[in-house]
């Protein structure tokens, strides 16, 4: 474990630089911000992932965030266990009629200000499941949505580029 | 096997079943194969509903050292069958699914709680009469504990971290658990009821949004057994690139799985570096497939991609870069007392449990059951290839992490062998419509899933998709029980067991 840890200390990082900002998602995200939300959170974001009913490909992808190529938590991004310490819900999958009101309820746990981002195709609009009895559809069609990011599943680049515009556009006018 | 030899010549053979037989078979013969379960001579692979002209159940059975694989198949005009929990317990929960999704009804069954079916859906039966859901549904009842000082923790659907949803309900006594059940479905997207109707190619696309992690063995699963069905064999490139795929899904999700497990004992440094191994491979995989999971790269027929041209180097160069940085973190697990304090003798699944219930992947071999769908029944190309099966004994947590670091090694010996001998020639052949019936499997990383079609003129007429899991969840009940509540998040990792898989 010591050499381990002492070449954690000589070797250069693998985190690699930010990607941009997805410009979709900016102007899909700037709207979202007035200013006293933006004072108060600053420049750093507590996300609670909730999976609606994916097929678990958009979590792994999300897991991936965390690994030491994209390190999220140099962003002030980081995921929390409750929605009672969360800004931002990261929901995935169409949404099972089984998880429509678990979605609701973490959705009314967590506090204002805050925000809802549907991740992957499947979250937009129920994707390739959308027309089963047992889905509701989109996340938005169950809780407000402010920003999507779309793939199946989208790359950790491409999370990031969404995670990252709505950071800026939070920062973007502040007085 | 006696069990399938006594019963093939007494049932009707159903001509465009490929590659093993399906039997139609009468009641009397059916109660027969139930008690050959549960005498342990034969191991339950599948049991699933069908709705045809009358609807049916069928029931997949497995000689574990042989390998043979039959169906068998009940017609219930009446809506009712013989219920083979009643006698082997690892088919209850199939049979509570037959009956919320069918309303079949297992006639004798010890539990007939719905199972899938949380009552938010408008319809009831969706798969079979598919009749408008009552108003009013009883609420659902959790087994009745008794006893002095228990009490209950509700956890989820939504857990505390990045995981699919799932209901456990735990009863425990102090410390100690002496009680967990699980209650899933909360995933179920209707995939089964999407299949019916759809062309072979949206189907494709549905099987491989299964269960994500295991996204390319449900294609492999699902292309064997539309190929099955219509009799077409994938070039040899084709099945050597899909075990390509395969043994680097596998890779990717046992780093995962490594990292996690040390995680959830807190021993985060680990984590960090299995997580840049598992990474390697998606990135690997992106550069040689075009997709980080390889999601929907195996069709029927084929694979979508080839091999670019420097995607071999490509590969060796990242397993030489593996064979450095692995070997050293298994050494780092090894030596780390206060890690196997943690993982030693926790979550314990019995070897016959793991054998009655038929479990497979990397629970069933650290407990014992040496099976492999690789090896038996075994499917091309595997059978070209020198590589082990791993199996301990010892069926605890640390058990499931050394079944796993014993399976990347193997896995890096087969795809060295793949890059080796792979041949030339084309990716795919051309689907040409055609009906019949077929039977598929592939080993994920997981354990095996099992792929049921029956065609009809290129159209998929009814598709089964069985996740190991549906084995495996019932195990981690037994696993937990005696641990501490705070063990759970082990056990629970060490068997990762997929929601959205057994959801459907």
């Amino acid at each position: 474990m010591r050499r381990t840890l002492f070449e954690g200390l000589t070797h250069r990082p693998l985190t690699e630089a930010p990607p941009r900002a997805d410009d979709a998602a900016l102007g899909e995200i700037a709207r979202q911000f007035d200013r006293a939300a933006r004072r108060r959170l600053g420049r750093s974001l507590s996300i609670r992932e909730v999976d609606a009913g994916s097929c678990n490909g958009c979590e792994l992808e999300i897991h991936a965030l965390n690994n030491a190529f994209y390190d999220l938590e140099r962003f002030g991004l980081r995921f929390v266990a409750s929605p009672r310490h969360a800004d931002v819900l990261l929901v995935t999958g169409p949404v099972t009629k089984n998880m429509r009101e678990a979605l609701e309820r973490t959705y009314n746990a967590t506090p204002d200000p805050k925000w809802v981002i549907a991740l992957g195709d499947c979250a937009v609009d129920g994707g390739i499941f959308s027309s089963s009895y047992a889905v509701a559809g989109g996340v938005s069609g169950v809780v407000p949505v402010d920003l999507h990011i779309r793939g199946c599943p989208p790359t950790p680049t491409e999370i990031l580029q969404g995670l990252i515009a709505l950071l800026d556009a939070q920062v973007a006018e502040r007085p | 096997m006696p069990a399938l030899i006594d019963i093939i010549p007494q049932g009707k053979r159903v001509d465009a079943h490929r590659p093993w037989p399906r039997l139609v078979v009468t009641q009397d013969i059916w109660r027969v194969v139930v008690s050959e379960l549960a005498a342990g001579r034969t191991t339950l692979f599948g049991l699933w509903g069908d709705a045809d002209v009358v609807p049916w159940v069928h029931m997949a059975i497995i000689d574990d050292d042989a390998g043979d694989v039959a169906v068998v198949s009940l017609a219930c005009p009446d809506g009712v069958f013989p219920s083979v929990g009643a006698l082997h317990p690892p088919a209850i929960r199939f049979e509570r699914a037959i009956l919320s999704l069918y309303g079949l009804e297992p006639m004798g069954a010890p539990d007939t709680r719905p199972w899938l079916d949380l009552g938010f859906w408008d319809v009831q039966h969706p798969l079979g009469a598919r009749t408008p859901a009552p108003a009013v549904r009883p609420a659902y009842s959790f087994l009745p504990v008794e006893g002095e000082s228990l009490h209950q923790i509700p956890v989820g659907p939504v857990h505390a971290g990045i995981i699919e949803p799932g209901h456990f309900r735990f009863t425990a006594g102090g410390e100690t658990v002496v009680r967990l059940e699980e209650r899933l479905g909360y995933v179920h997207k209707g995939i089964e009821s999407l299949m019916v109707g759809a062309s072979i190619e949206r189907a494709a696309q549905l099987a491989a949004r299964t269960s994500g992690d295991s996204t390319v063995a449900y294609g492999i699963a699902f292309a064997h057994a539309v190929e099955a069905a219509i009799n077409l064999e994938a070039p040899p490139r084709a099945r050597y690139l899909r075990a390509l795929m395969a043994e680097l899904e596998r890779l990717a999700n046992h780093f995962g799985d490594i990292g996690a497990i040390c995680n959830d004992a807190s021993f985060s440094i680990m984590h960090a570096h299995c997580s840049i191994l598992r990474e390697l491979v998606l990135r690997a995989a992106e550069i040689c497939f075009g997709h980080r999971l390889m999601m929907c790269r195996v069709i029927p027929g084929g694979v979508v991609s080839d091999l670019p041209a420097d995607g071999a180097v490509l590969i060796r160069n990242f397993l030489m870069d593996i064979d450095r940085r692995f070997p050293r973190l298994v050494e780092l697990y090894d030596n780390t007392a206060s890690l196997q304090d943690r993982t030693v003798a926790t979550g314990v699944v019995r070897a016959e449990l793991a054998r009655q219930f038929g479990a497979s992947g990397y629970i069933g071999r650290a407990s014992g059951r040496n099976f492999d769908a690789r090896k038996t029944p075994g499917y091309a190309p595997y059978d070209e290839f020198d590589f082990t099966v791993p199996v301990l004994t010892a069926g605890d947590v640390n058990a499931r992490v050394w079944l796993r670091i014993r399976e990347v090694e193997q896995s890096i010996t087969l795809i060295e062998q793949i890059l080796e001998h792979l041949p030339d020639g084309p990716i795919s052949a051309a689907l040409d419509g055609g009906s019949g019936e077929g039977l598929g499997l592939a080993e994920g990383f997981r354990g095996d899933v099992l792929a049921w079609v029956r065609l009809d003129s290129g159209r998929v007429m009814r598709c089964h998709l069985r996740d190991p899991s549906w084995f495996q969840w019932p195990l981690l009940e037994a696993a937990i029980e005696g641990n501490i509540v705070a063990d759970f998040p082990l056990c629970n990792k060490s068997f990762n067991c997929s929601y959205s898989g057994h959801d459907l």
